[in-house]
């Protein structure tokens, strides 16, 4: 940002990316605030017995299946992935934004980073718990899932290799653990200036014991820096191997509409796209209720916006190759799909045209710095674009097994009360763990930010604003 | 153990070291105490209730064995029984199993034994042979030396095992609502027949279905002879009494013709459907078939296929499969039948109304002309539902062409007791009305659902004239409601009796199992009432057949007649046609009705028939064949009438016929006539059983006496409602992808002798699609099993689909899963229809196994190793190691792979335990499954193969769905040799691969089906509506 802003632009001030007048101590106590201070309050509480009510009909809905089988789904044949999948999809594409932004916009020195890559990261693993819900239980018998690992068995058997699903298993997995790490590797200095702050001895003690008996010392703070950005360094092909194993499920198959080698890619971008849509549709009223205008500027949301256009249009790039190479090919399967009667005139249009709409149509108004700035508008949009994204799993898993090769075995599928009970559920899950990471751990990187303080000072020493020494008001 | 105790200090010796041991296991208090679950551990006293229940439900199935047998029934079963309903438990109970003290000769656990028997759907003997495994009967097949069956069956002689199994069967003699007993009964006969006696049996009256068994004829002829004011009525829903009707009318006396498809070059059918329904259908669909594929092999003359018109009002598997179809009213049939024969000249043809078949004259001429170039060598066939007038003018035109004697003749009628059935029946009714029955006797049937409304059967079984009314059924169903005596029937698998085919060959029909629910037969009621009620049913029919047989070689004959299925009789007593007199036609007259307006047409339902088979879960389950239709049935309507009264599928309308109205949701069905609106019959049951009863709608109510196949008058209003059909195939044409492949023979042979490549013989050339070497597969140097389907045989039935489902013990869903197309059939029928014109499209059938691909893109996404590949080329599925992720189902592209969405498979009710194969697994809710080629005959078969040292012969193996085919089209066996019928199949120029172009190297391949229409037709085919089929 630094070289940026020394260029002659016709921008006259740098955008801030942490409001002025804010001192270390500032920047603590406004954070830790939030989870050592404020009182519960009854907006908490609406949020976490929604999200409690929602995780309650999950477990409803997952004591149902395993009594009776996914039989109480809308899943049939010829469509026998329906709901579950997509969510899965859904689910983990969303994730994709809380690793990109804590690891490549790390590497990539993007300081506007720093405000939202705690929640970010958080949002990636309560995703990822919501996403591994999906294949679990779409499972005819869960309880035998371990038979997609390889471990020493009297069977001698491994699983079978080919199959993407085992890939899948590796690459969720793996970018669970990655992720967890990342985010509570971030945490821990953060997890010691709340047990310096906390008043409460259980406090002290829950947060001391999580912060791994951190005292800022150089040598932990050398330590700290190289883990961190190692770890960075492993989440980022993780970026693109997740979603691209992901895509294999379908790409690895001969269902028309899914055999694509555009898939790997689009899938990966349409991740990004959904997943910052989601930090926004988070971060927005966040910031409102918690008052952190400060930390997450307009900027910030002009930024991410910016990424929901660019990936936007690469997802749009992906459903104009798809269509074209369905043309290109010949393949009459493909272009009954792509071009005819599967996708854009058959009887799923209606999810298809409302698809386009979201993911396509919608962000073009992003070209429009006023839109990027608006918070309103920009929420409105980011959840259009999440409906789009989910629209798009259930568009390719659907329309592609509901009309495949033998028109005598093709059928309409829906889902029932279970599946939406079941999506719902997740979704109250999220809710659930969101609230509690709002509740009991910092939403913005206190180190970070101070770090932050640290550099906008050293950049207004040469200009204008406070003076070193002010800003230091505390340490901790 | 009980050791007093001084015992305890001395030593204990072996011997009492054993004894203890054996002592301490037999008194469970001393010794480890094991908990079969919770609740025993818990000892509350249920789960000694719930042992108890599923105790006597299982003393309730094996009652009716005598001591001797039911000892070793118990042995056979203890193990599956004695757990009856006792949830699963990692510990199992002390069991003890006995060894046979003498071994049986016969019974070799795991070795099936063959009993041969027979089946007589409406007095219609079909010859099977019943596998038996350690003494259950569990698989029908055809009985090969039958002449009715030629080793195939239809789906009523494959679901009968599941009719014999039925948890809902009639389970216990009922007097007046109370549970009563066989022995009271005999007793009340014996009362019976001495006051009977007493007034020379008036008023006695016995209503039968129709009866062939020369046994039960025989034994109410003697019962009559005692009681001679007595009367024999017969009620069948579906019978033959226009066709009856129709040779008195032409020739002066009831006959019932016998044709003979093979010699018949040209056949033409007046709302017939002789392949699918009939006596004699297997023996009739298979000799068409042969004839079809006489013209389809290479070098053959195109002649050698023979050629089929169809005239008919309701789209049937015949219809489907003729060379040119006429949807036309059943009104008119019998004028264009009038046409045909003035056409042709028959003496004394009656007028025509020429307005009626106006638009299809000129086709009705092109047939004659046909028909004129093939006499002796044509055949014209009427069906069941045309009127007498029809069948004599049907008799004449075959009369003038020479047929009789050449592709039809001339038998008495088989049947014993009245030919006029519902002539009978009414007879029986206004007698009732008229006080003359003080008793009445229905044997095997359901008068109260079955006959035509009109009658009011319900309320004239009501009437206090009649004393007492005994009815012997396998259902406590509604005619045994309303009797005072009702008395269980044993199914004819456990049961000896006797039955006459088509053409008189008689089988001696023997038991299987002893009866599972004390069950009696029409022979042991009819004995009852003879006064010899502790008769057994063996020595009643074999008595019968001592008088008949020569005596000196009567014991070796009785064991041939039972080894072989059929009775070999002296030669005198074989019936011989009966040249009838010359046709005349003078007593013809057309009814002349209104030539417009809707006509309402009734059709026996082609998977439960007339209702019999309501509570039959296979035969609902399984799909209709014209309309996919399951568990219920529709008013069929033509897309013409749709469109005219702005009609949808699903939607409920009013039909309303002679003042009764009955609501039924409209199927919209390409190929129906116009005019016509078909209701099929057998649905509506108030009192079937669990399976069968509140489904679909009762087209009895709307049957008539006098109008029992179709009539006038019919007023059809729609409402607002609708009912979501549950239909198992939603699209109907092929999307113009290679699906089913078709040709006129004229074009085959010309391609062929024009020396156009064979397309795709081998399917070899696709092996250069991948550009990746093959992978190093293991290869069996032996066997390759492979499967051809001959498209241009198969008419469609769904014999297949049901031996498939017995075979493989393949669980029924369901109507709510059908509605989500979640059944489970592993091989299905594919209906598609071709060209323009919905009034009248061409069909097409396609029976869809697992392909077993040698590149199956199944075996490719199963994470865990579920579905493999075997050397010899099966594409396996290991039940036990799915786990249920689903995307082989996804990545197959022909869907053949079925998921246990649910726990489908019933493995509580204890009689439906008894059904299941031994040799398959039954599989959990949460597996994937599907077709196996039937592993386990093949299998057995190496075990044989191996026992003599030799390989499996490369037709040796014989799958479920290939056994049961009436008209063979299905072939199976290794591909490796040469000379089975398989490898020649897949040689032919007619032979490819489903989808081959996808790479998936499908071991099943089609032959494609070749249609043969009249060249003179198809020329004028510009200026009227003949439509050659593909043409």
């Amino acid at each position: 940002m630094a070289n940026l802003d020394r260029e002659p632009s016709r921008r006259t001030a740098p955008p801030p990316s942490l409001a002025p007048g804010h001192t270390y101590g500032s920047v603590t106590s406004k954070i830790s605030s939030l989870v050592l201070l404020r009182p519960y309050n009854w907006r908490w509480a609406v949020g976490m017995g929604i999200g409690t009510s929602l995780v309650i009909l999950l477990g409803v809905a997952v004591f149902q299946l395993l009594s009776l089988g996914v039989g109480i789904w809308g899943v049939n044949v010829p469509v026998m992935w329906g709901f579950a999948i997509i969510n899965f999809v859904w689910w983990i594409g969303i994730g994709h934004a809380g690793t990109l932004i804590s690891a490549i916009l790390l590497l990539l020195k993007q300081e506007w980073r720093t405000s939202i890559n705690r929640f970010a990261e958080a949002m990636t693993l309560f995703a990822v718990a919501c996403a591994g819900v999906f294949p679990l239980l779409h499972m005819g018998r869960p309880w035998k899932f371990y038979w997609l690992l390889p471990y020493p068995n009297t069977m001698a058997l491994l699983p079978q290799w080919r199959s993407p699903l085992v890939w899948d298993v590796f690459a969720v997995s793996t970018y669970a653990t990655v992720s967890l790490l990342f985010w509570y590797v971030g945490l821990i200095p953060d997890l010691a200036t709340l047990r310096d702050r906390a008043k409460s001895r259980y406090a002290q003690l829950v947060y001391g014991s999580l912060a791994l008996g951190w005292r800022g010392s150089a040598r932990h703070w050398a330590r700290y820096k190289s883990a961190y950005v190692l770890l960075a360094g492993l989440a980022t092909p993780l970026v693109v191997s997740v979603h691209s194993v992901v895509a294999f499920d379908f790409a690895a198959a001969i269902i028309p509409g899914w055999h694509t080698t555009i898939f790997p890619p689009y899938f990966v971008a349409g991740a990004i796209f959904s997943g910052f849509a989601m930090v926004l549709t988070l971060c927005i009223p966040l910031r409102a209720a918690f008052d952190l205008r400060d930390f997450i500027t307009d900027w910030h949301l002009d930024n991410m916006a910016k990424v929901i256009l660019a990936t936007g249009m690469i997802v749009g790039y992906g459903y104009g190759i798809e269509a074209f190479i369905a043309w290109y090919s010949g393949n009459p399967f493909e272009q009954f799909m792509l071009l005819g009667k599967g996708r854009p005139f058959g009887p799923y249009s209606y999810a298809y045209y409302a698809m386009l709409t979201c993911n396509i149509l919608i962000p073009q108004f992003l070209w429009i710095p006023a839109i990027r700035r608006n918070p309103v508008v920009l929420w409105v949009i980011s959840i259009l674009v999440n409906v789009g994204m989910w629209l798009e799993r259930y568009v390719i898993v659907v329309t592609s097994l509901s009309q495949d090769f033998l028109p005598s075995s093709w059928a309409m599928y829906s889902g029932t009360f279970w599946d939406w009970a079941t999506y719902i559920g997740t979704l109250g899950l999220f809710t659930f763990l969101l609230f509690l990471f709002i509740r009991f751990l910092p939403v913005i990187a206190i180190a970070e930010m101070r770090e932050l303080v640290h550099e906008s000072h050293e950049r207004s020493g040469q200009g204008h604003g406070h003076s070193g020494a002010e800003a230091h008001g505390e340490t901790r | 153990m009980n050791l007093s105790k001084d015992d305890v200090d001395k030593p204990l010796t072996l011997s009492e070291l054993m004894r203890g041991a054996r002592s301490g296991s037999e008194t469970e208090s001393q010794g480890p105490r094991y908990w079969r679950s919770l609740s025993e551990l818990a000892d509350d006293g249920s789960f000694t209730d719930e042992v108890a229940q599923a105790v006597a439900g299982v003393r309730g199935a094996i009652e009716g064995l005598d001591d001797a047998s039911r000892r070793r029934f118990m042995k056979l079963m203890g193990a599956s029984f004695a757990l009856a309903g006792v949830a699963g438990c990692s510990v199992q109970p002390v069991e003890k199993i006995v060894p046979y003290v003498e071994q049986p000769e016969s019974i070799v656990p795991g070795k099936a034994m063959y009993f041969a028997t027979a089946s007589a759907l409406g007095g219609d003997g079909v010859g099977l042979l019943v596998e038996s495994q350690m003494g259950r009967p569990i698989k029908i097949e055809g009985n090969p030396t039958h002449p009715a069956s030629q080793g195939a069956t239809d789906v009523f002689a494959q679901a009968e095992i599941l009719s014999l199994y039925d948890p809902d069967r009639s389970q216990i003699v009922m007097r007046d609502g109370r549970a009563n007993t066989w022995e009271q009964f005999l007793s009340f006969a014996i009362d019976l027949r001495e006051k009977q006696k007493t007034v020379k049996g008036a008023g006695l009256r016995i209503l039968t279905r129709t009866v062939t068994s020369p046994t039960l004829a025989d034994q109410i002829r003697r019962l009559f002879k005692e009681l001679p004011e007595a009367r024999w009525h017969s009620y069948e829903p579906v019978n033959l009494d226009n066709v009856r009707k129709g040779a008195e009318l032409a020739f002066g006396e009831p006959l019932e013709p016998l044709c003979d498809f093979a010699k018949a070059d040209v056949v033409v059918t007046l709302d017939a459907d002789f392949l699918a329904s009939g006596p004699g259908r297997l023996r009739h669909a298979r000799a068409f078939a042969d004839r079809r594929a006489a013209g389809a092999v290479e070098g053959a003359d195109a002649q050698a296929m023979n050629r089929l018109y169809a005239i008919e009002s309701t789209p049937t598997l015949t219809g489907a499969m003729a060379d040119h179809r006429l949807p036309l009213a059943a009104r008119d049939v019998a004028h264009a039948a009038a046409a045909i024969a003035r056409a042709l000249k028959v003496d004394g043809a009656p007028e025509t109304d020429p307005k009626r078949i106006e638009k299809q004259a000129a086709w009705i001429a092109a047939l004659a002309a046909d028909l004129e170039g093939r006499r002796g060598k044509s055949l014209i066939v009427a069906g069941e539902s045309q009127p007498a007038e029809v069948h004599a003018l049907a008799f004449a035109i075959n009369a003038a062409l020479g047929n009789v004697g050449e592709t039809l003749n001339f038998f008495p009628p088989l049947q014993k007791g009245p030919t006029d059935q519902i002539g009978s029946l009414v007879e029986l009714v206004r007698d009732i009305e008229k006080g003359a029955v003080d008793t009445l006797v229905i044997l095997g049937a359901n008068p109260v659902y079955e006959t035509p409304a009109d009658l009011k059967f319900a309320d004239a079984l009501k009437s206090p004239k009649i004393k007492t009314r005994v009815h012997l059924g396998l259902y406590d169903d509604e005619t045994a409601a309303q009797c005072n005596w009702h008395l269980p029937e044993a199914h004819f698998l456990e049961s000896w009796g006797d039955v006459r085919a088509f053409d008189g060959a008689a089988t001696i029909q023997q038991p299987l199992i002893a009866p599972l629910y004390k069950g009696k037969t029409a022979n042991d009621v009819i004995a009852a009432l003879l006064g010899q009620g502790d008769l057994p049913g063996l020595e009643i029919v074999r008595s019968y057949w001592k008088d008949r047989l020569p005596a000196e070689t009567f014991e070796e004959a009785w064991r041939t007649a039972l080894r072989d299925g059929v009775v070999a009789e002296p030669a005198d007593a074989v019936v011989k046609p009966k040249p009838p007199a010359a046709a005349k036609l003078d007593r013809v007259k057309l009814a002349d009705g209104p030539a417009d307006g809707l006509e309402i047409v009734f059709r026996p339902d082609p998977t439960i028939w007339d209702g019999r088979y309501a509570n039959n879960g296979w035969l609902q389950e399984l799909p209709k064949p014209m309309t996919t239709l399951t568990w219920e049935n529709a008013a069929l309507v033509s897309p013409a009438l749709a469109k005219r009264l702005g009609l949808e599928n699903n939607q409920i309308v009013g039909l309303e016929f002679r003042s009764t109205l009955v609501e039924a949701p409209v199927w919209i069905t390409p190929g129906q006539a116009d005019d016509s609106v078909t209701v099929h019959l057998g649905y509506g049951r108030v009192k079937a059983g669990r399976v069968g009863t509140g489904i679909g709608f009762n087209a009895y109510q709307l049957r008539r006496s006098d109008a029992l196949w179709f009539s006038d008058g019919l007023k059809l209003s729609p409402t607002s409602r609708s009912h979501t059909l549950a239909i198992t195939q939603h699209h109907h044409d092929m999307a113009g992808r290679d699906v089913v492949r078709s040709s006129t023979v004229g074009a085959f042979h010309d391609k062929l002798a024009h020396g156009s490549e064979h397309e795709e013989k081998h399917g070899a050339h696709h092996h250069g699609l991948s550009l990746y070497p093959d992978p190093p597969v293991p290869q069996s140097e032996d066997y390759a099993w492979a499967m051809a389907i001959d498209l241009n045989r198969c008419i469609g039935c769904g014999a297949c689909t049901i031996a498939c489902q017995a075979e493989n013990n393949i669980p029924i869903v369901g109507r709510d899963q059908v509605l989500n197309s979640r059944e489970m059939h592993w091989i299905r029928i594919d209906r598609y229809y071709e060209g323009e014109d919905t009034s009248n499209p061409s069909t097409y059938f396609q029976p869809v196994p697992c392909m077993h691909c040698e590149k199956a893109p199944c075996e490719l996404v199963c994470p865990v190793e579920a579905t493999t590949h075997s050397q010899e080329g099966l594409n396996e599925m290991t039940y036990n190691r799915c786990v249920g992720t689903r995307y082989c189902g996804n990545n197959c592209p022909y869907k053949v792979r079925r998921f246990n969405y649910l726990q489908y498979g019933d493995q509580t009710t204890p009689s439906l335990k008894l059904l299941n194969n031994p040799d398959v697994t039954l599989r959990m809710r949460g597996v994937m499954e599907k077709c196996t080629y039937c592993v386990q005959r093949i299998n057995e078969a190496r075990i044989n193969a191996q026992m003599e040292d030799r390989k499996i012969g490369g037709d040796e193996v014989t799958t479920a769905c290939q056994g049961a085919c009436p008209t063979r089209a299905i072939v199976f066996g290794n591909k490796a040799d040469a000379e089975s019928s398989v490898a020649k199949a897949r040689n032919s120029p007619r032979n490819y691969g489903l989808l081959a172009e996808l790479g998936t190297l499908p071991r099943t391949t089609y032959l494609s089906r070749l249609s043969n229409p009249n060249p003179d037709a198809a020329e004028q085919k510009a200026e009227n509506p003949v439509e050659p089929r593909h043409g």
